[in-house]
């Protein structure tokens, strides 16, 4: 090891006091106090809570739902999209990933709104349905699941064809004229070789993905209020909460959401050791 | 080239799904009076007018360009130093560094605001400080992405060898020499940072609330009264963001292609794609 000096030792400090503070205490109070109940010591009694109230399961179930469907939804608009993007010139290349990048901007309070102008309760496209005489839009609700996951799909497009863009470069040209001079048809060349090599990484955009939607907060705030019941939200009514904060019980709905997002992590690792044959 | 349809399809789609939402915002912005017609009833500056009147929206302003601009200097000074002594002098501890940058990451802002509340809730500390403290956090993966990766491009452990041999002390040598060559890099991750926390709502709005307001939360108060205000504060914001953009592809492109040997696409590696959750 070359010295570790002074001069490095200076740099460290003021690093490890913040990452300390603002990071690693908040973390650990937060878990200790998910243990806690106004001073009777250590207890399970908030966990017991949050698992034997069906308000709270519905909030997991709902948080789970919306992150899953929007990240399948995304991902699955963004495989197309992607691989489509490749076969046009690099300039348009570009632009497209350069527009992906800035739209990515957009999430949380503006978002939410712009939704809400166009497909809100009175929104431009609900009227403009009705002016055309179609009937199913005035039965569409913005504040609903299908109307969240929308939403979400929004700011999980962006991420998703950020991060799939770059494995489909991965994909060389040269191994299908190989694989179509050794007989393979265009179907088996992705059957056998293509979604092979980029299965991994679709796992992994998954996976952040789910984390993604798992976590976001102000946009379905800025929609709802507290009123729609999903994981964060009730975390934030708990903690803020306006009449009664109940911020041990909050403390255990961000540890189970962490827990979650640990456990997604896990399955992704598990998934990729699975399909990934260079580690194992 | 000639291209099958379904490419154009599929692009496509993804791009009126992500600019159809912009479009409906930045027209309501001007419109007059669009509540019965499928067009605006006339177009107008008057919410513009009214904005950039109201002392609200510009000492929201300000205190949003403080707290960024301030959390990303303090960022700046501090992390950089830091990813570089490591890498430079310590790089046994750099593993540290990146399990902090994955898990700031991986960790939602909920959770992180409610660590926070609970550690510091007893305490005479400012607000604001701990939300800037929570922000420091928050940048450290981009600005410790954009350190490195600036370090690798320069070949820094050689270049501050040959310093030295050459006589220069280690400060000299890191300021004279590291410092002006990742400058480019490091401004990339500084203005990615800055565009973050310009955006972020969730930690501000659960720890310090309407007392500090910024131009999320004046955002966040107006979408309930004026729907043609709010746009227009939405259209504001993108086009800030858009100018950021701007900035930070142009950076990073003519990089590119002063580094002809570099790979294409470098610069999707060199940013972290940002998240929901971390940015509101």
């Amino acid at each position: 090891m070359k010295r570790m000096n002074w001069f490095a030792a200076s740099f460290l400090i003021p690093f490890s006091i913040m990452v300390l503070m603002f990071l690693i205490v908040p973390i650990l109070s937060m878990i200790y106090d998910s243990f806690q109940k106004s001073g009777t010591g250590f207890t399970f009694e908030n966990y017991q809570t949050v698992f034997e109230s069906d308000f709270y399961l519905q909030a997991f179930a709902n948080s789970i739902k919306i992150s899953l469907f929007s990240s399948l939804l995304a991902l699955f608009a963004a495989i197309f999209a992607t691989y489509s993007l490749t076969k046009f010139p690099q300039s348009v290349q570009d632009k497209v990933m350069n527009f992906a990048n800035l739209t990515s901007n957009f999430a949380g309070v503006p978002l939410a709104f712009a939704f809400i102008i166009l497909l809100g309760n009175s929104g431009l496209f609900v009227l403009l349905f009705e002016k055309m005489g179609i009937s199913g839009m005035s039965s569409f609700n913005l504040y609903s699941m299908a109307g969240i996951i929308l939403i979400y799909i929004y700011f999980q497009l962006p991420l998703a064809v950020m991060l799939l863009f770059p494995i489909y470069h991965g994909i060389q040209d040269q191994w299908k004229e190989a694989a179509s001079i050794l007989g393979a048809s265009n179907t088996q060349f992705w059957l056998r070789i293509g979604v092979p090599v980029i299965l991994p990484s679709l796992v992994g955009t998954f996976s952040i993905l789910f984390a993604n939607a798992m976590g976001a907060y102000a946009t379905v705030y800025a929609l709802t209020g507290s009123s729609y019941n999903m994981l964060p939200v009730r975390i934030g009514a708990l903690v803020s909460g306006d009449v009664f904060a109940q911020p041990e019980l909050a403390s255990a709905l961000a540890l189970a959401l962490g827990v979650i997002l640990v456990i997604a992590m896990l399955f992704n690792e598990w998934l990729m050791r699975m399909v990934r044959r260079d580690l194992r | 080239m000639k291209r099958p349809f379904y490419h154009y399809v599929t692009i496509g789609i993804v791009v009126l799904y992500l600019i159809i939402p912009l479009l409906g915002t930045f027209l309501y912005s001007f419109a007059t009076e669009w509540n019965h017609t499928v067009l605006p009833e006339g177009l107008s500056f008057e919410w513009y007018q009214r904005l950039f009147s109201d002392s609200r929206f510009i000492d929201a302003f300000i205190r949003s360009l403080l707290i960024s601009l301030g959390t990303t200097a303090i960022a700046v000074l501090i992390i950089v130093p830091t990813v570089c002594a490591v890498i430079l002098y310590a790089p046994k501890l750099e593993k540290y560094i990146q399990a902090i940058t994955v898990m700031t990451y991986a960790i939602p802002g909920i959770i992180l605001a409610v660590g926070l509340i609970r550690s510091y809730s007893d305490f005479q500390l400012s607000k604001i400080l701990i939300v800037m403290g929570a922000y420091f956090v928050c940048v450290i993966p981009y600005m410790y992405q954009g350190t490195r990766n600036s370090l690798r491009n320069i070949n820094g452990a050689a270049l501050m060898e040959a310093a030295e041999v050459l006589g220069a002390s280690r400060w000299g040598a890191f300021r004279h020499v590291i410092v002006p060559n990742i400058i480019p890099g490091i401004l990339v991750s500084a203005l990615l940072s800055f565009s973050i926390l310009f955006g972020e709502f969730v930690l501000i709005n659960m720890i310090v609330g309407t007392r500090f307001e910024t131009v999320q939360l004046y955002l966040f108060a107006q979408t309930s009264k004026s729907g043609h205000m709010a746009s227009a504060i939405v259209v504001c914001y993108f086009v800030l963001m858009a100018l950021i953009t701007a900035l930070i592809i142009k950076a990073t492109s003519s990089r590119k292609t002063k580094k002809r040997a570099a790979p294409k696409k470098t610069w999707f590696k060199l940013t972290l794609p940002k998240k929901e959750a971390v940015k509101s």
